[in-house]
Order: C-alpha cells, then structure tokens, then sequence
C-alpha cells in the first residue's frame, strides 16, 4: 500500500524539482555572468583595452538619450495598451510620420537662415510640428481603423494596427520616397559639449523629454481628463455609466500619445539626423519592449523602461561581455555560485522541498570543495573574449528583458491592468 | 508532464545549435545536390550535338576533353548566356552590365563566321536562389559555352557550382567577394569552382591597397576595422585587417554594427579603448553617415582618420559624400578611370559614348566595363580554341576553353590588362585611394581625389595631390 503510494508520487515530485533546478540554474548563470562581466569590467577600466572613465560616461550619456526617446514613444504604447488592451504596433509609424514631416520643417527653416539665426525658436517649432504630426496621425488611425472593431475579439484590432503599421510605411513613401532625408546640422551655437561631457543636442533630447515626461503625468494625474483616462482604463462601462464620454477620452489618450512620439520623432531627427519610412520599425518595437519592460499599462513604467532599454543596449555589451575578459578564478567562480544559490534559496524558500534543498547544497558545498582541495583547478582562470561586442546590442537588450521577465514577471514597476484582464 | 516540457526545450535548444553549427555548409550541400542534375547535359552534350550533322571522319575531333564539347552546325550561332541581377532594388547593376555585354557582342562581330546568341537574360536575383534557379535554366539548354554573370557575389556562389558541373564557363564582371577565387596565396577559397573567372576585383586587393596606403603612406601603426556583418563588408575589414597586420601594424579592434543601427556610441566607445589612429569602415549608408556624425562626441577618438569604401560613395542630397563630416576622409575602391584601348581598338570614352547613344542615359553604374571585358575574354576564348569543320561548322571543346581562358595572360581590356591566375581572378585590379576634401562640390564623388593607386602585381603608385 504505502509502496505503491511512494511509486506514483515519486516521478511527479521528481518533475517539479527538475524544472524548477532548471530555472534556478539559469537564474543563477545570469546572476554569475552579470557579477563576473560588471566586476570584470569595472577592474580593467583604465587599464589598456578597458573602458576609460569618460568612455563609462559617453556610454552612460548615450544611454540615456537613447533611452529617453525609447520612453517617449513606450508612453503610447502603454496608455493605448490600458485603456483598450491592445498593442497598437503602428504606434512606431505614428513616430516615424512626425520625425519624417518635421524635417520639411526643418529644412525650410534652415533654408530661410531662422535654424542658425534663432535656433530655440526653430526648434520649438520643429517640435511642435512633428508632434502635432503624430497627433493627427494617432488620431486618424484611432477613427479610421480601430473604432469600429472596439466591441471586436482582442486579435483583430491587433492584427489591423500591424496592417496599418505597413499601409502607414508605405503611404509615406509614396508621399516623400524611400531616400533618406538629413535633418540640417543642429544650430552653431547648440554644437559641442555642453558640461560633464554631454553634448548640447543630448543635453536637449534628454531634458525635453523628462520636461514632456513631466507634464504628461501632470495631465494624467491631476486634470479631469487626466482623470477620466484613468477612470476608462479602470472600467470603461462603468465610466460611461459616470457620465464620461469614453469616446473622447480614447480619442484623447491616442492624441496625447501621438504627441509623445511626436516629439520623440524631432528629437530623433535631431540626434541621428537621418529618417526613412523605415524609421519607425526598430524604435517602435524597442519602445513597445520598453513598456513591457517597465510594466504594460503603467506609465512611470514606461518611463522607466525606456530609459532601462537605452542603458542596457548601451552598456551592456561592453559592461557585461566585454568584463567577461577579465580571467575570473575557479574558487572565485564556485563561490559566486555557491552564493547565488544560496540567495535565491533565501528569497524562493516556500517553493523548496528538503530533498532539494540537501541536493544543491550538497551539489554546491561539493563542487567548492572540490575546486579547494584539487590545486590544479585552484589556478584556472576563466576568460571569455568575444568579437565585435557591438554587434551583439539588441541581443543584451532582449536577454536584460527576458531576464527582468524571469525575475519580475509583470515588470520593473508592474503592470497597470483594467478590471476585465484582472478578472 | 512539465519533465517532458523540459526535454521538448532541450531538443529545441539542440535543434537551434545544430541548425546555427550547419548553416556554414548549406550552400556546399546544395551544390553537391544538383550535381547528379546538371552533370548530365554536360556529358551527353557532345553525344546529342555531334550526330546532329553528318560529321566528317576527323571532325568533331577524336580527342577530346573529359567534359566534352559543342558543335556549331553551318549558319548556327555561338551560344552564350547572361545571368545578372536585372530586378529590384539591384536592377541598375544588372541592366548597366546587361548594356556592357550588348555592346561587346557588337562589337566583336561574328566568331569565325557565326553570329552570337544571348538568348534570354536570366536573373540572378541577387542572392543564391536566383543564381541556382538561374543557372538551372542555362544549363538545360543545349549548346551554351559559357555564361556572363553573375552581379552578386551571393548569387554567383550557388550558379558556379551548377554551371561548373555542366561544363560551361562563367565570367563575372562585378563579383568581387574573395571566397569565389583564392586567398591569393595560391589556395583556393570555399566557394571556387572550376571555370569561373572574374574581371572585377577581388576584395583583398582592396582590403590589401587600403592597408597598404594607411600603414606604408599615411604613416599609421594602429588601426581599428568595422564592418557590418555582411558578407562582402566583413571580408573587406578581415582583408584590410590581415594585410594591415602583416604590414607590421596593429589591428587594435576588429568589430561590427547591425544594419538598422543609429546608435554608435556603443561601437565607437569600444574602438576607442583600443586607441586606434585610424579606423577603416567598409560598410553602407545609413550605418556609415552615423559613424562619421557621432564620432565627435566620443572621447578618445578626436584626431582619428576616417577611412571607407566606394560603398559609402553616395552623392545627392543628403548622400553621405555631402555631409560636412565626411570631408578629409580617405576612400578605397575601384579605379573607374579606365584609359585602356581594348582589344577591339575601343577604348573606354568611346565604349561610353556609344552606351550614352545606345540607351540613351549615362551609365548606370561602374561594371558595365568590366562585364564588357568579360564578354570579350569569352568570346575572344571561344575563337582561339574553336576547330572549323569542312562545311562550316564549329567544334568547340570545353575543356580546351577553360585551358585557355586559365591561361589568358596579358589581354588588353577597358579597364586594364587582364591575366588570369588558376583560380579565375582575371581583373586588372585597379585599386585607387581617394580623398574626399570638399563636400559642397557639384558632384562630390568626382571631386574626390585620387592619391594612389595599385596595381595587381602589388606596385603602389602615388599619383599626388
């Protein structure tokens, strides 16, 4: 009787512990690899082939602009995303349509001499332009494409935005063709380094963005419609019910985020200076990753994401893989993992079964001793040295994402759902 | 069931391994496939073609080459074909090589009394399915000697093996990736193939000419090397990086950006770290304009030489040789200033004008010369090796055309004097440097000077500023 209990127990319990060993294995290499390549590289900066103090703050800097455009842009993303409950992937269009019809702006300007004689101006009214751009654009494709298909199966208004994503691409094409087009040179006066080895055009990406970034949650957290926006992404039946008109308030939330890339797309021109209808397409889905990054539907998040997403592509591979040449020694090695374990021990302890628990410290206590006691293991040293670190960006950006998933699953600040997805 | 969940992910991941390890042999593996295809045109070529025509005792010859030979009946033309990327966003190379063979056909007039046949043009698509598709639709037809193309280096990898198997020959005018000869050390590369020959460059003269004039000219002993993962780019970092590296220099960094790229802090931060004092970037627009923009604001790289390839050579509004920044770069690629009579007398002036008459817009692009060399080193093969029949017609042996065109030593072309190696580099690899100083010319590219060139016997001749 208890022999037969133990038979048919004994393989499903075997089943949970090796998945969640798998799990923990991979959580724990992450944490060995990230510990090993920041360590590595902070040691070797300064030493030759390292990063150099100010080669940390250029990346950093980079980083940060980057990022903040990416946050801009996610801001879309993830308003559409918690009111309506979709991706709306021709939002990175509606980014790319401002940036596109800014530069006519742009170049006019330059041409009447107003870029170089009042460059604040001819900025501001570049900015406005791409932004109010985008905001029609957003708006438009809110009317057009996705009105009708509010009470329609989430997957249809999902599939349309892709296809308005393409009919958006190649529309602009069609108006402007396929070339790129060079936003002018930023102003005399707004080159060159600025302080602490910004840039004035990074200076002036970074700062628009956190002053826009600002005034966003200023309007959705304090103002009526602010309000009502929160209301509808709450429960859009019972809002109406309260007298909003919902109508307007999702029309609203896609204007002001069409705003947002908007003014991303301007400050893109203004940093990278050339745009293409193809613009859109990697910016949006970077962005579309921040917002998930930083927790769909939640704004701060998206915030935070982007500017997390910037940082990642930009330090990561050569903070994380380019530390991974420093020779890291086997005891160290198997001390960092014994660690590791022990860590995530402490913080997953409910889920552990005794049986485990001896096996991995048993596995880990092993291991180290073993690394002790044979000395020829104790001078191994592990270096890892991988070729053209840049290339390999976006992939230390997706794994930082997968990674922040395995830790925190709904995302850095967490997720902002209405009732209906909660339930 | 969540253990089989693991074990379906393990396999997948094994999958992918095997899948990332094999992808290195896939185009080894579909030559190798075709071969039982097309092999059979080729020895039965000359057993269909020959009873076609009563044939004399002695002729078509007794002996002949193990991948035969085709008869030529009385009034029948000599047949070649065009297998060149004439569709897309590569068209313009296509047609302007297209043109180039066009006006070489005329110009050469008949082979010993047979007109030429072009056929249909193929279209190599530009990658390796349109030249396999392409190549197995020349090689089913009966009597083809030889074959002008392809555009794309891609391309040319899957047809040469194809049409190599059916005996023909295939003369390119503008492949210029190294892997399709040799290293030019005398060992052949992955994807050569017996009758293939080129009269555009190989990349690693260009590779080699621009180490050549940082290190020996310019004085540099350290330089970093980016390119963009495409095949073509990468091979012109590699070669500048190994030619650099023999030189005596030091090649500090070797690195790459993604196509889709704006941000090149990230790669200039890490070529910075290896101090480099010149930094060679063979790649494409937009990539390229981002790296000649950004450079300004990464610390450390301040005084460093910018130095490219003609791929960057982009004029027009907004193109990367009127940006500001790219003046005081130096360039390397193909010298198109060809002064050459060629073998028909015709020299390159009149070979364009007649293209401008012809057509009637300038040249396209740069190869329509090299492919009209191309074309003539075919055909000019073609009548030195054939044997006239008693009445009229023509015996060609394949293996005698290869024999010939391997041998072909000092042909005079437009764009040089053309000698094949044994693996098909017949170019006259004429490689200039180019220094870009003004960027509000009218036409940029044109402005650019020339201050070296080399030639293919590794003479480096500097023309001066």
């Amino acid at each position: 009787m208890t022999a037969t209990d133990v038979a048919a127990r004994r393989p499903s319990r075997f089943a949970i512990l090796w998945v969640d060993g798998f799990l923990w294995a991979i959580r724990v290499f992450a944490l060995v690899f990230i510990v090993w390549g920041v360590l590595g590289s902070i040691i070797l900066s300064g030493q030759t082939g390292g990063l150099s103090g100010d080669a940390w703050r250029d990346l950093t800097i980079s980083g940060l602009a980057q990022g903040s455009m990416y946050g801009l842009i996610a801001l879309g993303y993830s308003m559409v995303y918690g009111v309506l409950g979709f991706i709306n992937f021709a939002h990175g269009e509606v980014f790319m349509s401002g940036a596109l019809v800014a530069y006519f702006a742009a170049d006019a300007l330059f041409e009447a001499g107003v870029w170089e004689s009042s460059p604040v101006f001819a900025i501001a009214f570049t900015l406005l332009v791409s932004a109010v751009t985008s905001m029609i654009v957003a708006i438009l494709i809110e009317r057009v494409a996705y009105r009708k298909l509010r009470n329609a199966p989430r997957l249809i208004p999902l599939i349309t935005s892709i296809g308005m994503s393409f009919f958006l691409q190649y529309a602009i094409r069609g108006l402007f063709g396929s070339g790129f087009q060079t936003y002018p040179q930023v102003p005399e006066s707004l080159r060159g380094e600025a302080i602490w080895g910004f840039q004035k055009v990074q200076l002036i990406v970074i700062v628009v963005a956190a002053v826009s970034m600002a005034i966003l949650y200023t309007f959705v957290e304090r103002t009526k419609t602010g309000r009502a926006m929160r209301a509808v992404a709450e429960d859009k039946e019972i809002a109406g019910l309260m007298g909003i008109n919902v109508d307007r308030i999702i029309v609203t939330t896609f204007a002001v985020g069409g705003f947002m890339a908007g003014v991303a797309g301007m400050l893109w021109g203004l940093l990278f200076r050339q745009v293409y209808f193809l613009t859109g397409f990697l910016p949006g889905i970077k962005a579309f990753t921040a917002a998930v990054l930083g927790g769909i539907g939640n704004m701060a998040g998206a915030m935070l994401g982007g500017v997390s997403l910037g940082l990642f592509e930009s330090l990561g591979p050569q903070v994380v893989l380019g530390g991974l040449r420093w020779g890291l020694a086997l005891p160290i090695l198997a001390a960092v993992v014994a660690a590791g374990i022990g860590v995530i021990a402490v913080v997953k302890r409910p889920m552990a079964t005794n049986t485990y628990w001896r096996t991995a410290f048993g596995g880990a206590a092993l291991a180290l001793a073993a690394i002790l006691i044979i000395p020829a293991w104790r001078d191994i040293e592990l270096s890892i040295s991988i070729p053209a670190l840049s290339q390999l960006k976006d992939v230390v950006a997706f794994t930082a994402l997968v990674l922040v998933l395995v830790f925190r699953p709904t995302g850095l600040l967490g997720e902002r759902l209405a009732v209906e997805e909660r339930a | 069931m969540r253990f089989r969940n693991l074990l379906a992910l393990l396999f997948a991941l094994a999958m992918v391994a095997a899948a990332c390890g094999d992808s290195s042999t896939t185009t080894t593996t579909s030559g190798g496939t075709e071969a039982p295809t097309t092999e059979a045109p080729a020895t039965e070529a000359p057993a269909t073609e020959a009873p076609a025509t009563e044939a004399p005792t002695e002729f078509p010859p007794a002996a002949m080459g193990e991948l035969g030979g085709v008869l030529i009946g009385a009034g029948e033309s000599v047949q070649i074909r065009t297998l060149q990327s004439i569709s897309g966003g590569t068209e313009f190379l296509g047609v302007d090589q297209n043109r180039g063979t066009e006006l070489a056909v005329e110009d050469y007039g008949d082979v010993l009394g047979h007109s030429v046949d072009l056929g249909v043009f193929e279209d190599d698509l530009c990658g390796p399915e349109g030249g396999a598709a392409g190549a197995q639709a020349i090689v089913a037809q009966d009597g083809v000697l030889g074959v002008v193309g392809t555009t794309c280096s891609g391309a040319a990898a899957a047809a040469a093996p194809i049409i190599s198997q059916a005996g023909m020959v295939l003369v390119s005018g503008s492949n210029t990736s190294p892997s399709l000869t040799s290293d030019l050390q005398g060992n052949a590369n992955e994807n050569w193939q017996p009758g293939y020959y080129r009269t555009a460059h190989n990349d690693l003269f260009q590779g080699a000419a621009a180490a050549e004039y940082a290190f020996s000219v310019l004085g540099f002993t350290n330089a970093g090397a980016i390119h963009d993962g495409d095949p073509y780019t990468q091979g012109l970092a590699q070669s500048f990086a190994d030619a650099f590296t023999a030189l005596g220099g030091t090649v500090s960094v070797f690195t790459a950006v993604n196509k889709g790229d704006t941000d090149m802090t990230p790669v200039l931060t890490e070529v910075a770290a290896g101090e480099p004092e010149v930094i060679y970037f063979p790649i494409f627009p937009p990539e390229g304009n981002f790296i000649a923009q950004q450079i300004g604001g990464v610390a450390g790289l301040d005084d460093v030489q910018l130095f490219s390839a003609d791929g960057m050579f982009v004029a027009g509004e907004g193109g990367f040789m009127t940006l500001p920044e790219s003046e005081g770069m130096y360039f390397s690629g193909p010298n198109l200033v060809f002064e050459n009579s060629g073998f028909t007398g015709v020299n390159y002036a009149d070979l364009k004008a007649r293209y401008e008459a012809d057509y009637g817009e300038a040249p396209l692009a740069a190869f329509h010369a090299h492919t009209y060399d191309a074309t003539m080193i075919l055909l000019s093969s073609i009548e030195a090796v054939a044997v006239e029949g008693p009445n009229g017609e023509l015996w060609v042996d394949r293996d005698d055309l290869r024999a010939h065109m391997n041998g072909l030593s000092g042909f005079s072309g437009v764009t040089g004097s053309l000698t094949c190696d044994a693996f098909g580099d017949c170019g006259s690899q004429a490689i200039a440097i180019f220094f870009h100083e003004d960027a509000t010319a009218a036409d940029p590219i044109a402005a650019a000077t020339v201050v070296a060139n080399l030639t293919k016997d590794g003479g480096f001749s500097e023309t001066g500023n």
